[in-house]
């Protein structure tokens, strides 16, 4: 009965996000969506709560603690929301969404941990592969987000761009590739110390992204670091059959990363002239 | 590559899910002025703090005798809940001044 409750409130959950963010694309209704979006979340906050069993049929627990952190979580982000002056919202924005970011990777993190404390072969190449995925885009977003923040607010002020940048990254990104592929075949025995130098070599490529970009394209950049955050909390609906997670997520990576497309040719450029040309630094004109 | 293809199997139809939430994602930015970016950005941004469904899950279901999975669950709750309020609130923000506007 009760998980009927919970897969149904879900399922409103789901159309409210679709419905909010449509609404959110005219100026007419773009308040009301908002206001959508945030009942669509809040229903399915309070049923996850209330209704949510594992697969053993075990209720949620330690409520406490549940509760301690969405009340400290509700006011440092309301007030953070409330008293950030106009013209610093994109910050906001992202650093909002490096939080996400970082929430999607400590899921990753805990669940990695647990399953490590489960009896072998529990963990098949399936689940190791989405809680990868989410360690490594919610880890990039994170630090990503974090860096762009710290652009737009002013703390970092130089694009730094490094010899052989592209080079850099692109090897970096084989190596997140090979360890992922080294954790996921479950080759070594002690797989945490794989898992850690991922979480590392993932917050690196994260910043490495970030920092050679101009501070006129950072808004491209959070809507390409928001879709990917999207992506990071699906990965988590999959690992645990969550579907408002996985309708929300990819709504939002998919949306997120149309929207980056948009976003750049409002901007007469191309996403790969954003990312790899460095043209808002002023470095090259591609 | 086998149990990759198997676990692909018996998640059908969550991948039938993305699919289809892919096409929605794109149909619904399609036609979207360009004042609205931001908001709308903004708004996508409070969505995907729908993570905080699976921070509850973490929490809910750590050991409490782990302190360390206790305090990994509570530090994905308070993150979660801030990129979820903080997302709706900055983007009522947002179109608050967008109103005033027009």
């Amino acid at each position: 009965m009760e998980q009927y409750i919970l897969a149904i409130t879900y399922l409103i959950a789901s159309v409210l996000f679709i419905f909010g963010l449509k609404m959110l694309g005219d100026p007419k209704t773009a308040r009301r969506g908002n206001i959508l979006a945030a009942l669509g979340m809040g229903l399915a906050i309070l049923a996850t709560m209330a209704f949510h069993k594992n697969e053993a049929g075990e209720r949620i627990g330690n409520y406490g603690w549940i509760i301690g952190g969405l009340v400290i979580g509700t006011i440092a982000g309301w007030l953070s929301a409330v008293k950030v002056k106009m013209t610093a919202m994109p910050q906001m924005v992202s650093l909002f969404n490096g939080m996400g970011g970082a929430c999607a990777a400590l899921i990753s993190i805990s669940e990695f941990d647990h399953l490590m404390h489960m009896s072998a072969g529990s963990a098949t190449a399936g689940i190791l592969l989405t809680m990868v995925a989410g360690l490594v885009i919610g880890s990039v977003s994170f630090s990503g987000s974090m860096i762009a923040f710290a652009k737009l607010q002013g703390i970092m002020k130089k694009n730094i761009r490094f010899p052989l940048y592209n080079i850099i990254n692109i090897l970096i990104m084989i190596g997140i590739v090979v360890i992922s592929f080294i954790i996921i075949r479950q080759i070594p025995a002690d797989p945490y110390p794989y898992f850690y130098g991922l979480f590392a070599l993932s917050l690196l490529y994260g910043i490495l992204f970030v920092i050679p970009i101009g501070g006129a394209d950072m808004p491209v950049v959070i809507s390409l670091l928001n879709s990917f955050t999207g992506v990071a909390a699906a990965f988590g609906g999959f690992l645990y059959d969550n579907q408002v997670m996985l309708t929300g997520g990819i709504l939002v990576g998919s949306a997120g990363t149309l929207l980056t497309i948009v976003m750049c040719r409002a901007m007469n450029r191309s996403l790969t002239n954003v990312i790899f040309g460095g043209f808002g630094s002023g470095a090259k004109a591609a | 590559m086998e149990s990759i293809l198997s676990f692909i199997g018996d998640h059908m139809e969550m991948i039938y899910i993305i699919i289809l939430s892919i096409f929605v994602g794109v149909e619904v930015i399609s036609k979207v002025p360009s004042a609205l970016h931001t908001p709308l950005m903004s708004g996508a941004n409070a969505i995907h703090g729908v993570v905080i469904i699976g921070a509850i899950i973490v929490m809910g279901h750590a050991d409490p005798g782990n302190i360390a999975a206790l305090i990994l669950g509570f530090l994905a709750v308070v993150l979660g809940t801030l990129n979820v309020v903080g997302g709706f609130v900055v983007t009522d923000r947002m179109l608050e001044m967008f109103k005033k506007k027009k």
